[in-house]
């Protein structure tokens, strides 16, 4: 369960700058899977212009997310822009999670 | 661990820790692919006790380990590790794996999370290493995060089904403070673990203590009650209950105490292995007594132990020097081993342990320990009087001969039994005093007991002096012993005695031997006198002879001269010759040797 997503902006040109990011997940564990569920309602509220979502599996990948420095899942790591800003939980707390990652003001 | 055939009183099999003292108080280490619990508040010495285990494992037996840190980050981890000497850096990554479990304060929460991809981490770290241990170090630290109890304990549950299902022995530290809140969540680790060891630090008289206690050991028996847990330089130590049983070999072997006269006094020197206690006021000689012992120890070759509390190796020789005691030339042949603790720089059980590693090194036949006493300054009465016997046992463990002084307030021995208690299990028991007459003050010499053997019930005067310390025998008269000036008069004073004895004594040899030579000579000269005398009757008798021959010769001649009556001479003359043929012919031969 490694997918790739990505959404390309089309109808905003301002925004030059790409979200990257990372989530961590185990299999399906509830929280996981309520994780995935969560980001994605994120992304498409507040990130339309464009962005990369990486979903990792821990139980496929498990030395990658040692490597990585995974402790809990699910985890997500905001690769870029910089400085990496990391959430762990199931992100059902969605202003904490629009706060660390800088999206608030994007609120429509 | 000798189990009965039913399954379910079988104890569970154990794996070691190799921790000192902990491995014998708990039949053999932690149960083997169970999960055992830490629990003790900080600093109490979790985290030191479950990385030497797993570094134990790596280096002792190649069981690789895994260390989860959710507390401290891996460096900090690394650094704590090289104060004892671990050095973990030569530890490669497959023999002991750090994994950073410790959520950044950066890191973001939001909503739940669990432990299922961590473990699914450590489960893929295992089988590439192929661990036997795991380490999760203060769990508490991530439970908390999840604010939530219900939340807890279904991670701990899920914990506990990945360490069955790994087969790992596993030890979980968690920190209590002792606030109720806690006692819940730990209640219920508590019951789901196999095996709870509590861990325990607090003050005691001013010396900071560590305890440990074994509350929990599923199916097994272990030694219940409260151990003491000492920080050495490589690592803790639990100082473990002596074993019930005191094999003591008892050795019929002499040895001096490096005073001939003492020897004597104890029927021949003190036996091998043998505990001596020395007991007295300050200035009693104690050390002296103590390093004359270790000298002749020295001297015969045997392998010694110093120690001293409160007082400097250095200082110790210098004094000793000053009585002809010199133990330099021993610490430099490294027969002899000096070493000098500070009392209260570390609790009594730290002592204990300090000498055990002395012991260990240097396997000393003979020991002193000056003052032992100075152990009761330290912690309560009660931890020094059980650390003083458990000295001494384990010297005697070692069959090392012991000789111990104590320090008493008073001239009374008896003291010393209100005070550590030693005078009960020791061997021999030797009391110093001083005792004053006459305005001195001198040190007296008693042995109180000595075990086994025949001792002088006298007292003795322990004469310093540059030479050396010598023991000399007191005087008594008139019910009341001598010392010092008082002895040194009555010693003068029969010295000069002796001494007239001897003059007279010579004087009538001389005056003997006199008479002797003289009345030999009275005799030789009578023998002379005699000899003169037999010489001339020897020659008297010689010349009547001649002179009788002669004259026969004559009228023969004379005869024949004159040519008268042949026919009547010749039968005189035959006749005459007949009474004597044999004289005659050696008379004639002796005249012809004359002329």
């Amino acid at each position: 369960m490694c997918a790739e997503k990505t959404r390309d902006s089309v109808s905003d040109p301002e925004v030059t700058t790409v979200v990257v990011m990372r989530l961590y997940v185990a299999g399906g564990a509830p929280n996981s899977v309520q994780a995935i569920a969560n980001l994605e309602a994120i992304c498409q509220e507040h990130l339309k212009p464009g962005y990369k979502l990486e979903i990792v599996d821990v139980f496929e990948h498990p030395l990658r997310a040692l490597a990585d420095g995974v402790v809990v899942t699910p985890s997500l790591t905001r690769l870029s822009p910089s400085p990496a800003v990391n959430v762990v939980g199931n992100l059902s707390d969605r202003s904490k999670v629009l706060l660390a990652l800088g999206l608030e003001e994007k609120v429509k | 661990m000798n189990g009965s055939n039913t399954p379910t009183s079988q104890p569970l099999p154990r794996t070691v820790t190799g921790i000192k003292g902990f491995d014998e108080l708990s039949h053999g280490g932690l149960p083997r692919h169970r999960t055992s619990l830490l629990l003790g508040g900080p600093g109490s010495g979790k985290t030191v006790f479950s990385l030497q285990t797993l570094v134990n494992a790596a280096r002792g037996r190649d069981e690789p380990g895994i260390f989860v840190a959710f507390e401290e980050d891996s460096r900090q981890i690394v650094a704590n590790a090289a104060t004892f000497g671990w050095d973990l850096s030569t530890l490669t990554k497959d023999k002991l794996f750090i994994l950073d479990a410790h959520l950044s304060p950066t890191v973001v929460q939001s909503g739940e999370f669990d432990l299922t991809g961590m473990l699914a981490i450590l489960k893929a770290k295992k089988e590439a290493m192929g661990a036997a241990w795991i380490v999760f170090d203060g769990i508490d630290v991530l439970l908390t995060l999840m604010r939530n109890p219900a939340t807890e304990m279904r991670e701990i549950y899920r914990i506990r089904d990945w360490l069955a299902d790994n087969e790992l022995t596993a030890i979980v530290t968690a920190k209590t403070d002792g606030a109720a809140s806690e006692v819940w969540h730990y209640g219920f680790m508590q019951f789901m673990v196999d095996c709870v060891v509590r861990l325990d630090r607090r003050m005691e008289h001013g010396v900071s203590v560590h305890r440990l206690q074994m509350t929990k050991y599923r199916g097994s028996d272990f030694a219940a009650g409260e151990f003491s847990l000492s920080f050495g330089p490589s690592g803790i130590e639990v100082v473990a209950p002596e074993p019930a049983e005191i094999r003591h070999e008892a050795s019929t072997e002499r040895i001096s105490t490096g005073f001939e006269h003492l020897d004597t006094m104890l029927g021949g020197g003190l036996f091998r292995g043998s505990s001596t206690l020395i007991t007295g006021a300050p200035g009693t000689s104690k050390t002296t007594l103590a390093g004359k012992f270790a000298d002749a120890a020295c001297r015969r070759g045997e392998r010694t132990l110093f120690v001293s509390f409160d007082e400097g190796a250095d200082p110790i020789m210098r004094n000793l020097s000053s009585v002809g005691i010199r133990l330099k030339p021993h610490v430099k042949s490294g027969l002899l081993r000096m070493y000098s603790g500070r009392t209260e720089a570390c609790s009594a059980e730290h002592h204990l342990i300090k000498l055990r590693s002395l012991i260990h090194e240097h396997q000393p036949r003979c020991m002193v320990i000056d003052p032992l006493s100075a152990l009761a300054k330290i912690g309560g009465l009660e931890t020094a009087r059980a650390v003083a016997s458990r000295i001494i046992y384990m010297v005697k463990d070692n069959k090392a001969t012991v000789v111990i002084t104590s320090l008493i307030d008073g001239d009374d021995p008896q003291a010393e039994a209100t005070d550590l208690q030693i005078s009960t299990i020791a061997d021999t028991w030797i009391h110093l005093s001083y005792l004053v007459l006459s305005g001195e003050r001198n040190r007296a010499l008693t042995i109180v007991k000595s075990r086994g053997t025949w001792h002088s019930n006298q007292v003795r005067e322990l004469a310093l002096s540059d030479t050396g310390p010598a023991l000399v025998d007191v005087y008594t008269a008139g019910g009341e012993v001598l010392m010092g000036t008082l002895r040194w008069e009555k010693e003068v004073e029969e010295t000069a005695r002796k001494k007239q004895r001897r003059t007279d004594f010579e004087h009538k040899q001389r005056e003997l031997q006199f008479t002797e030579a003289d009345t030999r000579a009275r005799i030789k000269a009578l023998e002379l006198d005699l000899q003169r005398q037999q010489a001339e009757l020897a020659l008297y008798s010689r010349d009547d002879e001649a002179r009788v021959l002669s004259s026969s010769e004559r009228d023969r001649e004379l005869r024949r001269i004159r040519s008268a009556d042949p026919a009547t001479a010749p039968t005189t003359v035959k006749r005459r010759d007949a009474a004597g043929s044999g004289n005659g012919s050696k008379a004639r031969k002796e005249t012809s040797d004359v002329r």
